[in-house]
């Protein structure tokens, strides 16, 4: 028997998880975990300067390990400022424990100081959550936490633990053991031989792969998939990288930003196998007329994603890595001749298009510029915007997990804490952020943790003083009454930068910006990288929203 | 432009089905599940629950509406950690029709 507070007991259940890195920001309510969490050994805890930057360093730490990682905040607007993580991770998958302070048991619901009902709150962006209520309870909650987190389709899961149950002292017989994810569901083989069956019999048959593949470690049996079938594969924004880009199969991302000839290639498809994806209406535009002549194979983990946006042949409730397992035996060696040099003639008649690939001043030159700087080691992720939408569609990802960008939610702020995360996780990485100003100023305070922490992040700032995607919608739709999108001032970042104590530097005023970026981005330790770009590029081919895939404009 | 936006369906028309769930009983197992059918403009017409057996569960009694959403929506409500089966009855179940003297 050992006696321990609640709070001791959540960090010895953290520690025995494998956590050693922590998030977060302390607070009256979490003061007790706080004090437990400084006696620890084994966990480093990084103090975030906003709690929604805690929250996306642990999903960057998560994205990159693929394992749920730990973020902490106090009650009220502690646990509020979490929100907007929870709900991104959620919508991208990504398994995170977010654990809050609230005010002692006897006060809930009275309007207590900094009380929220963060359990209420966060009903509809968790995967499942926790109010607890006796100390007792934690030896359940916090290995069920991370249970649920990784089994199946990961997610977010929040632990919202009163103060006075994280100073309650309790007898401890025996730890439970660290949580393990659930048994995966069973194969259903006739459905997969359905599904061969209709891969072999496919003459233009398409590979969807979605961001479950990158989770499920399927990328490479992905990849053997589409050889062995011969078939040309395009992935969703999440599953960049699982299949190379330069490979002979790969037409790249799909949907609303994606090549002309990918959306085309999809519109004559009389197979599509979707692989970990869910039709998200960014992806397929117009989910009626999206892939109109062809026949749906559907795998993915979560069932309730079948049949929900499109209705699928052979719909198969599995782990998409036991899937593609079981399903490779089947599919045929296939070399699909005329399927694909037709996908090759559409490709050379409708490519997608990277004017100034070769200047490194303008948006597509500069990313391939800190591509041709970095290998494939390097992590890179992105904020919300026109530039994610750039670098998603010019830069050359090789591998799974080498990207992170916020799919689901759209969260601008996320790029650079959640760099910070992926550079916690794996220090041996260079880890690039392209952000953009708005973006930018969304989290800007996290320069002071990135400064403390002296991690290897380089922030490569694409400047065009707007709200870019903003602007470039009003212009393209709202009849050019651009309202709202362009900044008035204009913030000096490098001195911002310099401010927090980061190194920076300004391409705009560097006579050779190629050899200048690679020697910021080669040199260890945090960087602010500043670049303008013109207000007046815009993000193309765009499909319009609410549009077909192939209704694009430009591009 | 026209974005992309789910309309509740008109639900009239459609038959009703009784759904029984088999859930934990704590607090907060309603919220996860009403949650559910209010975000997408399901309309619960009837709602029913009593804690079973030992009291560690509690069987839930949903009347609704049998559009041609239901079935995704039986998979969201099946995927909630805390719901532990969900079976459905056609609209005669008698739950449902008992109660009703108490609402007349």
């Amino acid at each position: 028997m050992e006696k321990m507070t609640g709070a001791q007991l959540i960090v010895r259940l953290l520690e025995r998880q494998g956590v050693r890195t922590i998030a977060g920001i302390p607070g009256g309510a979490i003061l007790p975990l706080y004090d437990a969490l400084s006696g620890s050994t084994l966990i480093h805890h990084v103090l975030a300067r906003h709690e929604q930057g805690a929250g996306f360093m642990a999903q960057g730490m998560a994205r990159v390990s693929g394992r749920p990682e730990v973020c902490f905040a106090s009650s009220g607007p502690g646990a509020t400022n979490l929100v907007t993580a929870i709900a991104d991770a959620r919508l991208d998958s990504i398994p995170l424990v977010a654990i809050t302070g609230q005010v002692p048991l006897s006060m809930i619901g009275t309007d207590a100081f900094q009380e929220v009902d963060i359990y209420g709150m966060t009903v509809p962006i968790t995967k499942h959550n926790f109010l607890v209520r006796s100390a007792q309870e934690l030896l359940e909650v916090i290995p069920a936490a991370f249970r649920i987190a990784m089994s199946g389709r990961p997610g977010p899961v929040l632990v919202d633990v009163p103060k006075d149950v994280q100073s309650q002292l309790i007898e401890v017989a025996e730890l439970p053991p660290p949580a393990e994810p659930e048994a995966l569901p069973p194969l259903d083989q006739e459905l997969l031989a359905q599904a061969a069956q209709m891969i072999n019999e496919a003459e233009q048959p398409v590979l969807y792969l979605g961001g479950g593949v990158v989770h499920s470690g399927a990328a490479a049996l992905a990849v053997t998939l589409a050889e062995q079938a011969s078939m040309p594969t395009t992935m969703t924004l999440m599953a960049l990288g699982a299949m190379p880009m330069d490979h002979p199969l790969s037409i790249g991302m799909l949907g609303m930003h994606g090549a002309r000839y990918t959306n085309f290639v999809l519109e004559e498809a009389d197979l599509v196998v979707c692989v970990g994806a869910r039709f998200d209406d960014r992806a397929v535009g117009k989910a009626a007329q999206f892939c109109p002549k062809a026949r749906i194979v559907h795998i993915d983990v979560d069932r309730s994603e079948l049949h929900k946006v499109k209705n699928a042949h052979v719909a198969i409730h599995a782990d998409v890595s036991t899937a593609l397992e079981a399903l490779l035996p089947q599919v045929k060696v296939t070399l699909r001749k005329r399927w694909l040099s037709h996908v090759d003639s559409l490709k050379s008649r409708f490519p997608l298009q990277l004017p100034g690939q070769d200047d490194p001043r303008t948006h597509y030159g500069l990313i391939h510029a800190v591509a041709a700087a970095l290998d494939d080691e390097a992590v890179i992720t992105t904020d919300v915007g026109q530039h994610q939408m750039w670098v998603a569609q010019a830069y050359p990802f090789r591998r799974a997990r080498q990207w992170f960008t916020s799919g689901g939610l759209g969260t601008m702020g996320f790029g650079m804490p959640a760099a910070m995360g992926a550079a916690m996780a794996e220090p041996g990485r260079t880890v690039v952020c392209f952000s953009g100003d708005g973006s930018l100023m969304m989290n800007i305070q996290e320069l002071a943790t990135l400064a403390e922490e002296g991690l290897n992040v380089k922030i490569v700032l694409m400047n065009n003083n707007s709200l870019g995607l903003v602007y470039q919608q009003q212009n393209l739709f709202y009849g050019k009454r651009v309202f709202a999108s362009k900044y008035r001032g204009a913030p000096d970042f490098v001195r911002i930068a310099e401010g927090f104590g980061i190194k920076a530097l300004d391409l705009d005023g560097e006579s050779d910006p190629r050899a200048a970026l690679a020697q910021a981005l080669n040199t260890p330790g945090p960087c602010l990288i500043h670049a303008s770009i013109d207000r007046e590029q815009f993000v193309y081919p765009m499909v319009p929203p609410g549009a077909a895939n192939t209704e694009m404009i430009g591009g | 432009m026209i974005e992309q936006v789910a309309d509740p369906l008109p639900q009239q028309g459609y038959a009703k089905v009784v759904l029984e769930l088999e859930v934990n009983n704590h607090p907060g197992v309603m919220s996860h599940i009403c949650n559910l059918f209010a975000r997408r403009a399901f309309n619960v017409e009837g709602i029913l629950c009593m804690p079973a057996a030992d009291g560690r569960r509690s069987r839930i009694w949903l009347l609704v509406f049998e559009d041609q959403r239901l079935e995704q929506m039986m998979r969201q409500v099946e995927k909630l950690e805390d719901v532990l089966a969900v079976r459905p009855h056609g609209a005669g179940h008698e739950v449902f029709e008992r109660l009703e003297d108490f609402f007349h």
